[in-house]
């Protein structure tokens, strides 16, 4: 564990080499996993990759669809850097998307119809933002005051938030006439982000998505404040002790990934490929994939960034297995789980017989 | 049993701990195993009882070559070791913890062995509850327990490694004696230190590392400086107390109550001088820690008052005291005070800011090699701090104190270091009270206390005693952490 952590050094940006050989076995090791899985169901691996590989990168538009889907990931991803390097498991991260969502809406209902589109977007796009904060902070009170471990404090918070969702779509903000669970109705093509004719991505979200990843990757490597994120994440009594603040660093930092999971949430509102509307799970998993997009890339932002890329690539990609070939998409999260746990497993090995020794 | 040991090497990556280590105890004797931190005393240990295996090397008993794939196994032939840290299991009960690791047998006959711990027990003068939860016996106590535990599995061969670090003065006395008895009893045992007078007090004999390598023997009575060379490659000068004229009041403690769980500090007063040394003495647990967490702001007292160079400090957090310049150093180096998995350039980054919000990273890792080479640390600016040895992360916490400390607070500041360093690190806090800082601290060496310190204070159930360590013999201070003299 130790060892592995000083490898990593101060930037988490660097590989070394045998960790990296290690992730291209387990790549290959996920790979010939999944291709018996699709054996044993009896269709054909290379047929399947094939489609999944043409179905995310195909034509123009499905490379549309797969940059839309990475955008949450990568803010959530962004978010998530900041609560494990303080040693915190955000597992609400899935209810802050929510009720980024949530207030986003909220905003463009009552000020559609008073302020220009662009004013709307922004202030849903600020007021998403302060959603996932609360929702961050209140899994990050609930430990700190309440004594309630910040996993469970957040599996609480997400079914919560997801019951508000169902109500406001049955109730408050229901459609003209019945309310369905499909969701509110949708905003116009005015409150969508701008996007290039042909090419359905908007500029917006990708650089809002890199952007955050850039600005979180030089908080944690050149700032105070990451550093003292780290500390906290590392030994909260040493930490204490050297006169590091860790209750506001903990509120900060769960604040800090609540607010990029809220952006994400309006994201998944206004986004060029979204459904433009608020519906029940519109998290979608998001928050969930991108923890394991973290664990994967090692807490490292660079890598955050492929990673992320080539899971909306398998999510986008393996929904073209029911389309042509009768065959589940949820294939991709099979392919998926087994790249983590094979991923894991070699991590788990390293640390076992590449570790240092103690006198 | 006689035990030898043939050009035993066993590496960690790259860097040797045994470097063809060759030596015999004769049966029947007790053989001291002599070497500063980091000679890799334990390491050897550990390959003769079984914990790891030796890259190269061969182990004889009694001329039969062996190898053992377990502790097990070592325990099986006759060879048992006592480790640092006990390694029992504080819930369940003694008889319980006396009964676990006994091989092979499916009923548990309760009574019988209940008798026969007894039995082992009386001659030794051992006393204590076999139906007590072992978390309730002192570390002292567990010690004795589980070198009974050795003896019941037929271990002729008893290892101990660094027993006497965290036991009282009457424990170490008791436990000496029962070695002395072993031995008569024709058992062997190696007893592994770091400090010179235990060893030349207890020992027949005695094998000397350093660095890996055996570096020589001497049959005792011997020379201390014999071993101190044989132990540094060359000799050492001890500094004593300097005579620092007084300054100001530094800290004035006021009628002060204080209280944990179990203990209560009351009706407290003390007043510490600027340049003053305040030895803490006691058995573990007796109060001494109260009266440092509550200096640090760490604790609230539940009465009376505290000033820090005559501002009042009753009640404020901690960092108003950190920043009045009162430092707390806790006993756990890699517990309460560095944190492991970050490097020395990083500790310098969080104790001391140079600009609000980005951190120069090039004149930080300047600054942290800078007070590498004033503290004299092995270590590179980008070390982690967990691959340091214990001297080495003690002078770490000292170089990462700020500028003009007023009050230094240190549990055990050298618990477990070896003369060398404990050297370096007084010399350090010499420095500092020459320039007015006053340091309070805690010790179970008694020849620290009376060495160092301007005045004692003893604990003893949450009540105080002060001796003027000028005076006092270590037969009275040892007399009083036993209890004598407290009304």
């Amino acid at each position: 564990m130790e060892a592995k952590a000083s490898n990593k050094g101060r930037t988490g940006l660097s590989f070394k080499m045998t960790p990296l050989l290690l992730r291209i076995i387990a790549l290959l090791g996920a790979v010939l996993l999944s291709g018996a899985a699709l054996l044993i169901i009896g269709a054909s691996p290379l047929d399947a990759f094939g489609l999944i590989l043409s179905g995310a990168f195909g034509s123009p538009s499905r490379l549309a669809y797969v940059m839309t889907a990475w955008v949450p990931v990568l803010l959530c991803s962004a978010g998530l850097l900041v609560t494990f390097a303080a040693g915190l498991w955000n597992i609400g991260i899935e209810g802050q998307v929510v009720m980024g969502a949530v207030f986003a809406t909220g905003v463009m209902q009552c000020l559609q119809p008073v302020l220009p589109p662009s004013a709307v977007l922004i202030l849903a796009a600020l007021a998403g933002i302060l959603g996932g904060v609360l929702w961050g902070i209140s899994a990050g009170a609930l430990r700190l005051y309440g004594n309630v471990n910040e996993i469970f404090g957040g599996l609480g918070l997400n079914f919560i938030a997801g019951s508000l969702t169902v109500y406001l779509i049955l109730g408050p903000w229901k459609r003209p006439g019945i309310g369905s669970t499909s969701g509110t109705l949708p905003f116009p093509p005015s409150l969508w982000l701008p996007a290039f004719k042909g090419f359905h991505v908007s500029p917006v979200e990708v650089l809002l998505g890199l952007g955050a990843m850039g600005l979180i990757a030089a908080l944690l490597r050149g700032t105070y404040l990451g550093l003292q994120f780290k500390a906290v994440g590392k030994n909260q009594r040493s930490a204490f002790l050297m006169g590091v603040p860790i209750g506001r660093r903990m509120l900060l930092a769960f604040a800090l990934c609540g607010g990029l999971a809220g952006l994400a949430g309006w994201v998944l509102i206004v986004g060029t490929s979204a459904r433009h509307n608020l519906f029940p799970l519109i998290s979608s998993g998001y928050g969930f994939l991108a923890i394991l997009v973290v664990l994967l890339a090692n807490l490292s932002a660079l890598w955050s960034v492929p990673i992320s890329l080539f899971f909306a690539a398998l999510a986008m990609g393996s929904l073209q297995l029911p389309l042509q070939r009768q065959l589940d998409s949820s294939l991709g999260g099979v392919i998926q789980g087994m790249l983590v746990l094979s991923v894991l497993i070699t991590q788990g090995l390293q640390s076992r017989f590449f570790r240092r020794g103690g006198r | 049993m006689k035990v030898e040991l043939k050009a035993i090497h066993k590496y960690f990556g790259p860097v040797p701990a045994n470097d063809g280590v060759t030596f015999s105890v004769e049966p029947g004797s007790l053989h001291g195993l002599l070497g500063e931190n980091g000679a890799g005393k334990s390491t050897l240990m550990k390959v003769l009882s079984g914990v790891l295996s030796p890259d190269s090397g061969e182990i004889l008993l009694d001329g039969r070559p062996v190898s053992f794939d377990s502790p097990a196994r070592a325990v099986e032939l006759g060879v048992g070791m006592l480790h640092q840290d006990p390694l029992d299991f504080p819930p369940l009960s003694v008889l319980d913890n006396f009964l676990l690791g006994s091989p092979g047998r499916w009923r548990l006959d309760r009574s019988g062995v209940r008798h026969q711990l007894l039995a082992l027990l009386a001659p030794f003068d051992f006393q204590f509850d076999p139906d007590a939860p072992v978390s309730d016996l002192s570390l002292g106590e567990r010690q004795q327990l589980e070198i009974v535990r050795l003896l019941w599995l037929g271990v002729r061969v008893l290892i101990l490694d660094e027993p006497t670090t965290v036991i009282s003065a009457q424990q170490r006395a008791k436990l000496f004696s029962a070695l002395r008895r072993l031995t008569e009893e024709g058992k062997t045992v190696i007893f592994v230190s770091h400090k010179l007078e235990e060893v030349t007090s207890l020992c027949n004999k005695v094998t000397v590392l350093s660095h890996g390598k055996m570096t020589g023997e001497a049959t005792m009575p011997c020379p201390t400086d014999r071993l101190v060379q044989m132990m540094f490659g060359r000799s050492i000068t001890v500094r004593k107390r300097s005579n620092v004229d007084l300054g100001g009041p530094i800290l004035e403690i006021d009628h002060l109550t204080v209280s944990d769980w179990r203990l209560e500090v009351k009706d407290f007063s003390l007043n510490v001088s600027a340049g003053e040394v305040i030895g803490l003495a006691g058995l573990e647990g007796s109060g001494q820690h109260l009266v440092t967490r509550v200096s640090a702001g760490l604790l609230r007292p539940k009465a009376g008052r505290i000033r820090v160079a005559h501002r009042d400090m009753t009640g404020e957090p901690y960092h108003q005291f950190l920043e009045a310049g009162v430092i707390f150093m806790p006993a756990g180096r890699l517990e309460e005070g560095l944190i492991a998995g970050m490097t020395w350039t990083e500790h310098v980054a969080l104790v001391e800011r140079h600009s609000p919000f980005w951190i120069d990273w090039p004149l930080t890792a300047r600054k942290a090699a800078r007070c590498i080479r004033e503290f004299n640390i092995k270590a590179k600016p980008d070390t982690c701090v967990e691959e340091l040895s214990g001297g080495n992360q003690q002078r770490t916490l000292l170089a990462l104190i700020p500028p003009h400390p007023r009050l230094l607070l240190l549990e055990h500041p050298t618990r477990g270091l070896d003369i060398e360093s404990t050297e370096s690190i007084w010399g350090l806090l010499l420095d500092w009270t020459r320039s007015g800082t006053a340091i309070v601290f805690m010790s179970s060496d008694l020849d620290e206390l009376l060495d160092r310190s301007d005045r004692i204070l003893v604990f003893f159930g949450g009540r105080v005693r002060v001796l003027d360590a000028r005076q006092a013999t270590v037969e009275q201070l040892g007399e009083a952490i036993g209890g004598q003299g407290f009304k």
